[in-house]
């Protein structure tokens, strides 16, 4: 019995292994090829860029800027276009501001003082969700202000609202159009894809080119990260109204306004809430990285510090960032799962008076616009998280410039010595090679096309660098993703416990990765990779443990029932049958650390993270940091091409 | 074609003539061509990628009928009942409705037409998850734009009318799937159409509640008199609620005519098959037993009707002494004596 179930098994698998090992090796004897061309040839043609140096793309790209800069008020396309655009959306920040956020309309404060707004935002979680979560958004929202970062809190959460609300206005009916033509749907999907592999940060350096630096720039790039997500929800949720539950309202004559105001969407309503959840946890993180073109705020505040090493100041406003984003999120996803409990009448009735009269009393006396200073709880945050990284450097650093030293020595300079160091054209030649053999012919084509164009931005050596880190990023990210995935996968109780765990680091905002590190192991490639692989990991571990749960119970069963150990079975059976989700979980392992490598150009990462941070602040540089944002968008398509190749390979072989 | 057309003195409620529904690319092709109308079903899709889903129907439907549609899984009877109501869009033909042709309307009035005179039950129920039982029963007065407080009422009406008094706020997850019909039953009732259209709309229900919801529509139809157009696929169902039963293989028509015609005089072997279980004494009627009265026969035992059915008529049949004698209308059509009857309850061939 047990033969008998388990061949199909061992007749299967072997092949894949095959398929595999051939393509191992022979990736393996191009990288020989590869180290001992390097040993000759080493430092020639490298490309290598000083800091200061630029090319004549980085001329043309500020030459642009200027341009643009002189013809901003003259050119039509700007006069009734973008200039239109910006001043909309700056009018706009701007007012939700002077609501909650920035002196307005003559007074020297906010026409909402904290009471307001906390009192504000109790009534409005209670009304759309229930009162656990109003007393525990109250309770953030005061511990916001008790860290004495409440006026950069009301910016962010300024920018935030601004931006979900005009993702909503926009993506909500997209996402109902796309949910009821095919069409559209087919058009829009690949957009979508796109603007959601991008890592965040490089829409910034285009848009400034734009929309000049400033609320605007940071509300539109928020709102192309965060409006996919309420599209693409909005637009499922409308497509998986029961089939039945339609026919039925369609016999019974409804108009088609009908159907969607009546069936459509409050069958999707669900699924929208959980999109309007999405987009405004990406808002968030968004609005934090924007602070890089100036975007007012938590984000500027932690920038600031990163910038300065002030790692106790960090703390503080990443903590407030990681309140402000357990708020909403848990607000939201309460609203999402409310189902038809209705708030009880009287209480919300109560609930608007007392909310009102807060909000009067905030408009009215100081000590409810101002958050009294003597509670101020934010500097002893401050000076404890500043001695305890001192205590930590000083007394860790034998620990922890160890473990730093060893990993740089043994994984992350040897890697970029061979890619930085090696002649251009050997590295590209050896990737596209790679891409043959892992992916396709078309993912080799699109490698070579994007390297080419990595050489033409003037920054092949610093791109080298940061794919060095990227990649060495992605490696940990996947040893966490397999370790932890298969453990997820193989035990329901570990899934139980971890997946919050993870649900809640994957709303985290990327910065605020970079803090605790940055306190452990001060500014070095090696804290950055280490924010990275933190960062993706949980997206990694979870693809990895929905693979492995998913491979066929019965086959797992026959392996055991033939006297495969646990060891065995995880390594012949379930990883070998889930290696499509090993490959996707590779792609978006490296998508992520890719975006977190360059945030980590804060703390020390140097190469392009760098240079596109150099090039918001330093105007001759602006043309310098544009190219690292395009070497970056280079380096993404190419690895997302590559992955996604790869997994289709394995795919196909897997199922051969 | 076996078909039993309505009473001429009776203006039919719906007339199908030539209704076809192709589903696949140029569908419109296949009813117009007399080569590619005859293929077989697998024929017909390799040649041009088309499903022929009904084929060339016609009946009528009288009112106050239950007329039922039968076939197996796949024959085309959810097709052919959502043609109808162009739920599903006709290929060819024709659907006339009180005199009216249903696919030349325009959008408009097709939609008052479904507004005020159909109404149709689902086999999964279709309710509306997020709202609860008044106000899914009410959906079709809303729509219609009837003021709140009257479509309550009226839907607080039909409620109790399909026994769910009591129930008015809950939500569909959390009724049975019997009680849950119910309330698609409620919701076609609540709106007061002409005809009901129901496709299999027990199916997804266990026997004892079947049994049930069967008889729940025969009281209905009993109390407001609907015409009503019944989809199943099992025999018996259609049996018991049919007056009239059309038989589909394939998307076309093999039969029409009352159950005790099918059972009695099939039309094909493939209408024999599905007739073959049914405990026949408790269909026939004494009109497919009876022989013709001879000359020795005595003329003076009692007389019953010809639609009486065997398993009625079994018990005086054979406490008689003398054979019974089928009359209508005081004309003797013929005599039926204890062989007649005892052949039919021990299973014998066909008559
Ligand atoms: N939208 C569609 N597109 C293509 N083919 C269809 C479509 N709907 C139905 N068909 C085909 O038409 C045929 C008849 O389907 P229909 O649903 O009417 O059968 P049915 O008699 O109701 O079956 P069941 O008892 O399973 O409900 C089937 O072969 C089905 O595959
Ligand atoms: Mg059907």
């Amino acid at each position: 019995m047990a033969a008998t179930s388990s061949s199909p098994v061992s007749r299967t698998l072997p092949r894949v292994h095959i398929v595999v090992r051939d393509r191992g090796r022979i990736v393996l004897g191009i990288l020989a090829v590869w180290l001992l061309l390097w040993v000759f040839l080493r430092g020639m043609h490298t490309l290598a860029l000083g800091g200061a140096q630029l090319t004549s793309v980085h001329h043309w790209f500020n030459n642009l800027n200027d341009v643009i800069g002189a013809n901003r008020n003259s050119n039509p396309v700007f006069l009734y276009f973008f200039n239109y655009i910006r001043l909309f959306v700056d009018e706009f920040v701007i007012f939700v501001q002077s609501v909650i956020a920035q002196p307005s309309f003559g007074r020297p404060l906010p026409l909402i003082g904290w009471l307001g707004v906390v009192a504000l935002v109790g009534f409005v979680s209670y009304a759309v969700a229930n009162i656990r979560v109003a007393v525990l958004a109250t309770a953030g929202f005061f511990v916001l202000g008790l860290q004495g970062l409440w006026r950069e809190s009301m910016d962010t959460l300024a920018l935030t609202l601004a931006a979900v609300i005009i993702s909503l206005v926009i993506g909500i009916p997209l996402g109902i159009w796309a949910g009821l033509s095919d069409r559209f749907a087919r058009l829009i999907t690949p957009v979508l894809d796109f603007m959601q592999i991008m890592p965040s940060f490089v829409y910034l350096a285009p848009l400034t080119l734009f929309f000049l630096i400033g609320p605007a720039s940071a509300t539109i790039a928020t709102l192309i990260y965060a409006a996919p997500p309420v599209i693409r929800l909005t637009a499922h949720g409308i497509r998986s109204a029961p089939h039945d539950t339609v026919e039925a309202g369609e016999s019974l004559g409804s108009t088609r306004t009908q159907m969607l105001t009546k069936v459509l969407l409050p069958a999707a309503k669900r699924t929208i809430v959980l999109g309007v959840n999405q987009t405004i946890m990406a808002a968030l993180a968004m609005v934090t990285i924007a602070a890089l073109i100036d975007a007012p705020g938590l984000g500027k505040t932690v920038i600031k510090a990163l910038q300065t090493l002030d790692v106790g100041t960090a703390f503080n406003a990443g903590l407030a960032i990681v309140v402000m984003a357990i708020v909403l999120d848990r607000v939201t996803t309460a609203a999402a799962d409310r189902g038809r409990r209705r708030p009880n009448r009287i209480v919300l009735l109560a609930g608007a008076a007392a909310t009102v009269f807060a909000i009067w009393l905030s408009y009215t006396y100081l000590w409810a616009a101002e958050f009294d200073a003597r509670l101020d709880i934010g500097s002893t945050i401050v000076l404890w998280a500043g001695e305890a990284t001192d205590w930590v450097q000083s007394t860790l650093a034998p620990v922890t410039n160890g473990i730093k030293d060893a990993f740089t020595w043994v994984l992350i300079d040897p890697l970029q010595a061979l890619l930085a160091d090696s002649p251009w054209w050997l590295v590209a030649v050896a990737i596209v090679a790679i891409s043959v053999v892992i992916g396709s012919v078309r993912a080799a084509i699109v490698s070579a096309v994007c390297l080419g164009l990595l050489v033409a931005t003037g920054l092949w050596s610093d791109g080298m660098t940061t794919l060095a880190s990227t990649l060495v990023a992605t490696v940990f990210t996947m040893v966490i993703g397999v370790v932890v995935g298969v453990w997820m996968g193989r035990s329901q109780r570990a899934d139980r416990v971890i997946r919050p765990v993870l649900d809640a680091a994957q709303t985290m905002p990327a910065f605020v990765y970079l803090v605790p590190f940055l306190a452990l192991f001060a500014a070095s490639r090696f804290t950055a990779i280490a924010a990275a692989v933190v960062y993706a990991a949980p997206v990694a571990v979870k693809i990895v443990a929905d693979g492995i749960r998913g491979v066929s119970a019965t086959t797992v069963e026959a392996a055991v029932a033939s006297g495969s150990s646990t060891w065995q079975t995880i390594t012949k059976v379930q990883l070998p049958m889930s290696v499509r989700a090993l490959t996707l979980a590779t792609n978006q392992g490296l998508i992520y650390v890719l975006s977190m490598v360059v945030v980590g150009g804060l703390v020390g990462a140097g190469a392009l993270g760098y240079d596109v941070v150099a090039g918001f602040s330093q105007g001759q540089l602006y043309g310098k940091g544009l190219a690292a944002g395009i070497a970056i968008v280079l380096l993404g398509v190419m690895l997302d091409r590559l992955t996604q190749a790869a997994a289709n390979r394995t795919q196909r072989g897997g199922s051969r | 074609m076996h078909g039993t057309q309505v009473h001429d003195t009776q203006q039919p409620v719906i007339s199908v003539r030539n209704l076809w529904k192709v589903f696949g690319p140029k569908a419109a092709r296949v009813p117009g061509s007399a080569e590619l109308g005859a293929l077989s079903r697998r024929e017909l899709m390799d040649r041009t990628g088309c499903t022929a889903a009904v084929r060339d129907i016609d009946f009528d439907v009288a009112p106050g009928e239950v007329f039922v549609v039968m076939g197996l899984s796949g024959s085309g009877k959810s097709t052919l009942v959502r043609c109808l109501t162009r739920l599903v869009e006709p290929t060819a033909g024709e659907v006339i409705f009180e005199g009216e042709d249903i696919l030349a309307c325009d959008p408009k009035r097709l939609r008052d037409l479904r507004r005020h005179k159909f109404a149709m039950v689902f086999q999964h129920f279709g309710l509306l998850p997020h709202r609860c039982v008044v106000d899914n029963v009410a959906y079709g007065l809303e729509i219609r734009g009837v003021a709140k407080a009257e479509r309550t009422k009226r839907a607080k009406e039909v409620i109790e009318l399909v026994g769910l008094g009591g129930y008015e706020m809950s939500y569909p997850d959390q009724l049975s799937g019997g009680m849950q019909q119910r309330v698609g039953l409620a919701r076609a009732l609540a709106v007061d159409p002409d005809v009901l259209l129901f496709d299999e709309p027990f199916s997804a229900l266990d026997p004892l509640i079947r049994r049930d919801m069967q008889s729940e529509v025969i009281r209905l139809h009993r109390e407001v008199g609907k015409t009503m157009v019944f989809i199943t696929h099992d025999l018996s169902e259609a049996l018991k609620l049919g007056d009239r039963i059309l038989i589909m293989r394939d998307g076309a028509l093999v039969q029409i005519g009352t159950g005790d015609e099918l059972v009695a005089a099939p039309a094909d072997d493939y209408v024999r098959d599905f007739v073959r279980d049914v405990p026949r004494s408790h269909v026939l009627t004494l009109k497919w037993i009876m022989r013709p009265p001879r000359d020795d026969d005595p003329l003076d035992g009692p007389e019953l009707g010809p639609d009486v059915v065997v398993r009625e008529a079994t018990r005086s049949v054979l406490a008689a002494e003398k054979p019974v004698k089928v009359v209508r209308d005081g004309e003797l059509l013929g005599i039926v004596g204890d062989e007649e009857i005892l052949s039919v309850i021990a299973g014998g061939s066909d008559s």
